[in-house]
Order: structure tokens, then C-alpha cells, then sequence
């Protein structure tokens, strides 16, 4: 079948590459563009260590073929530090040892930051739910939850003093 | 999995010229469902054809006195769009239950009513609102009731080169209200044990004058089951007629036995969760009059 040549925006540079029709973008920002912090936990959709934001709207980019990201926006977690100064929510999953082995945790850092783009101060249920598609077999979620919730507060603080 | 080929026509003629072309060639929506089914096997599609790029798939927009939602619209959309989610917050919440956030970002009604299962969460509730589906093919547009699209378990009417355009919502009308609940042994991301959806109009006396309920996960395919909503029509949702709905939900149920729940539990629990839908539809309703 015919290989797609796809223009797309990551992490807000133009990138080109081509792709077999029925890859996924997941495997294609892994393999042909070199960003591997999107993990592939299950493939299906249920763990979300392959979150990204296609448009501004996180998705599973193991659930996303790499052609329809043609002259579409993506950002993943590679954009989330500004050089070597973390973003406050990677900063605050360290602070709090929200993450062990780690896998999961480029899923939970882009949710997370989606999250609080779009709610500022969420109450511990909504936090549970929004992250309800990202899984974490080790933490038992309860450290994940206070570092967003004292990422929020620090996000917060900033903008009040801004 | 095998290379499918990927096209992303412009219009729907290109659409259906491709789908016709390829017999086994999938439509790509959202793609929650077709993707999963691809990479495990059980599906070997030899096209793929993304409607996204077809202008009018996805958004919602007025259609006569009611709403049509393009096929590609994802339902975190449809919470967005504050018209559609006041006028029918029981087919929103439905849509909103499927999987997570990242999936709804993505997953589409039209691709839960296409993908048939039986448990799909937005189509019990697209039934009981009345919700009808476009459908384009070779041979023109045809428009269907969405309980009659699935013809069983993975499986629908759709002919060679068809597919849903858009799904068709009427108007509420004066004193009406909609609700769809589901039963799961979880808070989130599981599959409908049980779900129940009901639309329902009461005059202001509090009298029912129209009544549809529709049952979900306990039977092939969703179902409108025309009883229990006229046992429910001339009542004042009395004990007896709340009784008489469950009666008829009880009798349309044909659920199979699974990891899920029993045949008896399954058609035990669509009476309960029918009868809760009501008492939400009911008081969304009172207070829409």
C-alpha cells in the first residue's frame, strides 16, 4: 500500500515524515521522529501512557493513525519543559515521588497539564476522573493526586502574583 | 496487523465512490473502536476512509427545529455545544460515559451506534430521544431510526458503500426531559451491565403524554421497547404504572449470561435502572414546564 507523506506541527516545529497508512501516530512520533517519551502501554486505549494533544484535546496516540495528523497540531511531553527548567506539574510529580517505575508517567504529565489548562482548581474527584484513562500499577494513585493538587496550587499562586 | 490503504476524501461522493470500490473498507471516525478491532485481528480492512475531512462531519448545527450532529463529532463536543446539552443532557451524558477523556476526545455516537454492541452507551439514549440517522450511499440518502441501524452484535443494515452522515435530534418538546443511566461495578472506563434510557413529556398537571424507554446490554441490540412507555403515557408515575414499566422492560430483555452479570441479574437490574432513568427524565421534564 501506499507509504503517506505527513506535514504536521510537534511541539510547535513543522515535521515531516512518511508512515505506513495503518501506523499509528504513537509509532510514528516514536520511530520516525525519535520523541519516545510517549510510552505504549496496551495499545487499546485503556492506559493513556501514550497521551498527547492532537488540537489541543488529549487523546491516545496509539488510538490515532499518523496520517491524520496531517497539517494537524501535536504536542507531547518532550514540550512540556522550557530547555532544562521542568513545567511545575514534572516538577511537583518529583517533589511528591508521584511515579516509580515511571512508564506511566508522560501520560499522566501531559493529562495533568491538560487538566489545568482547562480547570484551575479541580476537586480531588474531578482530578480522579479526568485522569480515570491514565493507569499507574505502582503508585496506587493517592501521591499522583496530591501532586496535581499542589501543582494547581502553585499554578494558582503564579497567576495571582502575575 | 496488515497495511490497510488510508484515504481522507473532501466530499461524501468521493466517500462513497471508495467505500463502493472496496467492499471490506472501513469508515474512520474517531477511531476508538476500528483501531482496537484492527490491531487485535478481528477486523482485516483493506481501506481505510477518514471522514474527517469531510466538510460538515463534525460539529453540531441546527437542523429545522432540532439538531444534527456530523458523524465524526467527538462527544466531549457535544458537551460543549450548550443549545444541544440543555435541550438533551441525557444523550450528552451518555455519550460522556464512554471510556475516558482521551477516548471521548475522539470516539464518535455515529461510531458507537456503527460498532454495534450491544452495550453501547450512547444509543439507548439516542433512541429514547427520538434520534433518527442519515445515511449516504450509492443510491442516495436514506434516513433510519437509530433502533433499527443494528441488525445484532457487531453487525448493522449498512449496505455496500453506505455510511452515517449525521444523527437527527427533534426539538425538545414543551415539558419534556431525557435521562440514560448505567448499571457497572466500577466508577469509570467499563462496559455497560445494564443501561436504561427514558424521554419522557408531562403536561402541567403532571400527566405523562408521551413516554419512549429504551434498554441497553440486555438484548443482541439495543432496543426501544414501545410498552414500557405506553404503560407510562395518562399516568402520573403512580406505583402501578412505574410497576407496569418495569413489567415490559423485564419481557424485552434477552440478555446473555457473562463475566458481566447473569441472565437473571442483567434483566432483574434493567427494570431498576429503566425505572431511575424515569424519575431523572421525570424531574428534568417537571422542570422544564
Amino acid at each position: 500500500m501506499t507509504k503517506q507523506f505527513v506535514t504536521t506541527t510537534v511541539n510547535g516545529d513543522t515535521a515531516e515524515f512518511i508512515c505506513e497508512p495503518g501506523e499509528s501516530l504513537l509509532d510514528a512520533l516514536r520511530g520516525r521522529l525519535q520523541l519516545t517519551g510517549s510510552k505504549e502501554g496496551c495499545g487499546s486505549g485503556d492506559c493513556g501512557a501514550c497521551t498527547i494533544l492532537l488540537d489541543g484535546e488529549m487523546v491516545c496516540s496509539c488510538l490515532v493513525f499518523a496520517a491524520e495528523a496531517e497539517g494537524r497540531v501535536i504536542e507531547t511531553v518532550e514540550g512540556m519543559a522550557d530547555g532544562s527548567v521542568l513545567h511545575p506539574v514534572q516538577r511537583k510529580f518529583l517533589e511528591h515521588a508521584a511515579l516509580q517505575c515511571g512508564f506511566c508517567t508522560p501520560g499522566f504529565l501531559v493529562a495533568t497539564k491538560a487538566l489545568l489548562d482547562h480547570n484551575p482548581d479541580p476537586s480531588e474527584h474531578e482530578i480522579r476522573y479526568w485522569l480515570a484513562g491514565n493507569l499507574c500499577r505502582c503508585t496506587g494513585y493517592d501521591k499522583i493526586v496530591r501532586a496535581v493538587q499542589d501543582t494547581a496550587r502553585e499554578m494558582r499562586n503564579e497567576r495571582k502574583t502575575a | 496487523m496488515p497495511q490497510p490503504g488510508y484515504h481522507a476524501p473532501e466530499t461524501v461522493q468521493q466517500a462513497i465512490a471508495l467505500l463502493s470500490k472496496e467492499p471490506g473498507a472501513r469508515v474512520l471516525a474517531g477511531g476508538t473502536d476500528l483501531i482496537v478491532q484492527m490491531r487485535s485481528g478481528r477486523i482485516a480492512s483493506p481501506l481505510i476512509v477518514d471522514l474527517k475531512r469531510i466538510s460538515g462531519m463534525i460539529g453540531i448545527r441546527a437542523s429545522g427545529d432540532g439538531f444534527a450532529i456530523g458523524a465524526a463529532t467527538p462527544c466531549t463536543a457535544l458537551k460543549k455545544d450548550a443549545a444541544f446539552a440543555a435541550a438533551w443532557p441525557g444523550v450528552v451524558e451518555a455519550a460522556n460515559l464512554i471510556g475516558s477523556v482521551q477516548v471521548r476526545n475522539r470516539a464518535t455516537m455515529a461510531g458507537n451506534l456503527c460498532n454495534a454492541s450491544p452495550a453501547a452507551d450512547s444509543v439507548p439514549a439516542l433512541i429514547a430521544a427520538g434520534a433518527t440517522c442519515l445515511i449516504a450511499g450509492p443510491s442516495g440518502e436514506r434516513e433510519l431510526p437509530v433502533e433499527q441501524l443494528a441488525t445484532g452484535p457487531g453487525r448493522t443494515g449498512l449496505a455496500t458503500g453506505e455510511f452515517v452522515v449525521e444523527l437527527r435530534l427533534p426539538a425538545r418538546p414543551k415539558g419534556g426531559g431525557d435521562a440514560y443511566l448505567r448499571l457497572i461495578p466500577r466508577t469509570e472506563m467499563d462496559i455497560a451491565v445494564v443501561g436504561a434510557g427514558a424521554a419522557l413529556v408531562i403536561d402541567a398537571a403532571g400527566t405523562c403524554t408521551a413516554a419512549r424507554i429504551s434498554i441497553g446490554a440486555v438484548a443482541p441490540t439495543a432496543l426501544l421497547v414501545a410498552d414500557a412507555g405506553a404503560a407510562l403515557v395518562g399516568s402520573k408515575f403512580d406505583d402501578a404504572a412505574l410497576g407496569r414499566m418495569g413489567e415490559a422492560v423485564r419481557a424485552a430483555c434477552s440478555p446473555i449470561d457473562d463475566k458481566r452479570g447473569t441472565i437473571s441479574y442483567r434483566t432483574d437490574m434493567a427494570a431498576v435502572i429503566a425505572r431511575r432513568a424515569v424519575a431523572i427524565a421525570r424531574q428534568r421534564a417537571g422542570e422544564a414546564n
